[in-house]
């Protein structure tokens, strides 16, 4: 019963990313938005013409460093100044000189791993099955396939037009991409 | 300006995804390999058993004495610390400033950097008097009510030091993601693609996700930037903020991420010349990378000569009697021999690069390596035992002389770096696959124009 049911979307290969890049832009004067290209390496310009998303990274590397810097002198604060205040060679409580290597250290420590936690939940990753990895050829998009894939939740798909206009692009192949 | 190509452009994304996977995926385990793996194993043992009889004993095992209360363990602690400096230079820096050739060697770099840290990791955990409350340097609620204390240099290394750590290790790792995509995709047997596949994390190379990709990759690489100054500068502090003499001193911080690099480039020699040999990698790490990190070396290793000379001038201009007699000491002294010996190997013999022959002659420069990690680490075991062996007060100078087990941890230790490499050299890619490809992909649009 499985080919009844509405496929996850039509995948085609190219294999050349400048046959790639033209044909995704086609797709979108076409009016498709909800697809996506698998690449071996990034392309540049692919991302704009699949039509570009709002890119939340930097914001958040951002924040995650200065929530590290924030914490890092806090604590330092915190430490010397209200819950245990001692005076050492004399100087201020609050010297906060000697308190930036460690505010810059942990600053960096929270921005390099929001950098990295970001970019995985962003991208949604750990996803060890994805339905694209049903297509036989898809491991090929690893080593040297280029792929665009129309989902079936894009208003404009149908099942029998978005197949004759991916094989209208002279791709390598089309291939069907089984639901979830 | 015509330059030697960094690829073969007539290599394809499918060849040269293939050669490199290749290593992991299909060559046999080669009597070489394992030869070399046992060897660095034994080396290991060596470690544990140091380790063993260290904290059976503890540290009076060393030849440590009032006044020299760091010998060999600071002097690895630094030299470990510094070697690892390279790998984040050529993954970061260099990529912030678009040198090319940094791809096929950056990865290879990165994991040295780990292996590098984690045996710089062991020296200060374990120069403790009471090793198994390490834990006590880390800021923890505890039921005694105390804090470490932030205003100490070394209390900043704790923090610099596993940053740092924490940093290359995640910095490493989402460099491995799409070339784990790759072993997942082209391995066969079930096990690995089981396990290339978990670590993979599903990646599949989606347009929106290599753009995220490539931003946290910069961001990395800008963060990463100014952590590894921060590093050995902290690292430099640790003596500069005492008042050893000998120690005092301001052009540390910049004398030692001079010195750290050209150790750090160094060791890439070292390890990289013999690789690219076994493995055939010379189409990937070609003469030209050889040439730009003999370039790099004899650079920072200018640097470091200038750093020599100012340390020696400032003990001389500064007319203090102490200062005075530390030059003298380290000229003429017990160790002078060692210091000597240093200034040959890092400031003398490496002035051999500046022969554009020299640095096309692979076995020339890992001879040249070699010495220059010999000097390196002779400088940073000058740097503490002779400036501390001399204290004030005449009543209290001694002498450091190693026992046997300063000398196994040290060699331990480097069994423990080998073992770490040989290990990823044969289950993960030595070489970035994906940038790789992206390399061939612009220096084919190269050849096009």
């Amino acid at each position: 019963m499985s080919n009844l049911r509405t496929p996850y979307g039509w995948m085609a290969e190219f294999d050349r990313p400048d046959l790639l890049l033209s044909a995704t832009r086609l797709a979108y004067q076409t009016g498709y938005r909800k697809m996506d290209a698998y690449t071996p390496l990034p392309i540049d310009g692919l991302e704009e013409a699949l039509g570009e998303e709002k890119n939340w990274l930097p914001l958040l590397v951002l924040l995650g460093g200065m929530a590290g810097a924030l914490g890092g002198f806090g604590m330092q604060y915190f430490a010397n100044v209200i819950q245990y205040p001692l005076i050492i060679g004399g100087k201020p409580y609050n010297s906060w000189p000697a308190f930036i290597p460690i505010t810059f250290e942990l600053a960096v420590l929270a921005a390099a791993g929001m950098a990295v936690l970001g970019m995985l939940a962003l991208n949604d990753l750990p996803t060890p099955y994805h339905p694209v990895f049903s297509v036989p050829r898809f491991e090929l998009a690893s080593r040297q396939a280029f792929f665009l894939c129309i989902e079936s939740r894009d208003p404009h798909f149908d099942r029998e037009k978005t197949r004759e206009f991916l094989e209208g692009l002279k791709p390598v192949g089309v291939y069907e991409v089984a639901p979830w | 300006m015509t330059q030697r190509p960094l690829i073969d452009p007539n290599f394809s994304y499918a060849t040269v995804t293939d050669k490199i996977s290749s290593i992991v995926l299909t060559r046999k385990i080669s009597a070489n390999w394992l030869l070399g793996l046992a060897a660095a194993f034994g080396l290991l043992m060596v470690m544990l058993l140091s380790l063993g009889v260290l904290f059976a004993k503890g540290v009076g095992v060393w030849g440590l004495n009032n006044p020299v209360g760091w010998g060999f363990d600071i002097t690895n602690f630094v030299w470990w610390i510094g070697i690892g400096h390279a790998g984040t230079l050529i993954s970061a820096i260099l990529l912030l400033l678009h040198q090319k050739w940094r791809t096929s060697i950056n990865r290879f770099a990165e994991a040295m950097t780990l292996f590098a840290v984690a045996c710089a990791g062991i020296f200060p955990a374990v120069h403790l008097g009471r090793p198994w409350k390490f834990y006590w340097l880390f800021p923890y609620p505890n039921t005694m009510g105390l804090w470490p204390q932030f205003r100490s240099p070394l209390l900043w290394d704790v923090f610099a030091v596993s940053t740092y750590a924490t940093v290359s290790l995640l910095f490493w790792f989402v460099g491995l993601i799409p070339d784990l995509a790759t072993l997942r995709d082209r391995a066969e047997g079930k096990l690995p693609q089981l396990i290339y596949g978990i670590l993979a994390m599903g990646w599949r190379g989606s347009a929106r996700h290599w753009r995220r990709y490539e931003t946290a990759s910069l961001l990395l690489a800008g963060l990463a930037t100014p952590l590894v100054v921060s590093v050995h500068t902290i690292v430099s502090w640790d003596f500069a903020v005492s008042l050893i003499p000998g120690w005092h001193t301001t052009i540390f911080p910049p004398y030692f991420v001079a010195g750290a690099v050209y150790s750090g480039f160094a060791m890439v020699l070292t390890l990289t010349i013999p690789l690219r040999q076994f493995y055939g990698l010379k189409e990937y790490i070609t003469e030209r990378h050889l040439d730009n990190m003999a370039k790099v070396m004899l650079a920072t290793g200018l640097l470091v000569a200038y750093g020599y000379l100012m340390e020696a001038f400032m003990a001389w201009y500064n007319g203090s009697t102490y200062e005075n007699y530390m030059l003298l000491n380290r000229l003429t002294g017990p160790y002078a021999p060692a210091y000597w010996l240093l200034l040959v190997c890092n400031i003398g013999i490496p002035q051999l690069l500046w022969r554009s022959s020299i640095r096309a002659n692979p076995l020339a420069l890992f001879v040249i390596a070699i010495i220059i990690n010999i000097g390196m680490w002779l400088e940073r075991f000058v740097i503490i035992v002779t400036s501390l062996h001399r204290d004030f007060l005449p009543s209290s100078w001694g002498m450091f002389y190693p026992t046997r087990w300063d000398i196994g941890l040290f060699i331990g230790s480097l069994g423990l770096f080998l073992s770490l490499l040989f290990l990823f050299i044969r289950f993960l890619p030595i070489i970035s696959i994906f940038e790789t490809r992206e390399l061939l992909a612009e220096e084919q649009e190269r050849l096009h124009e």
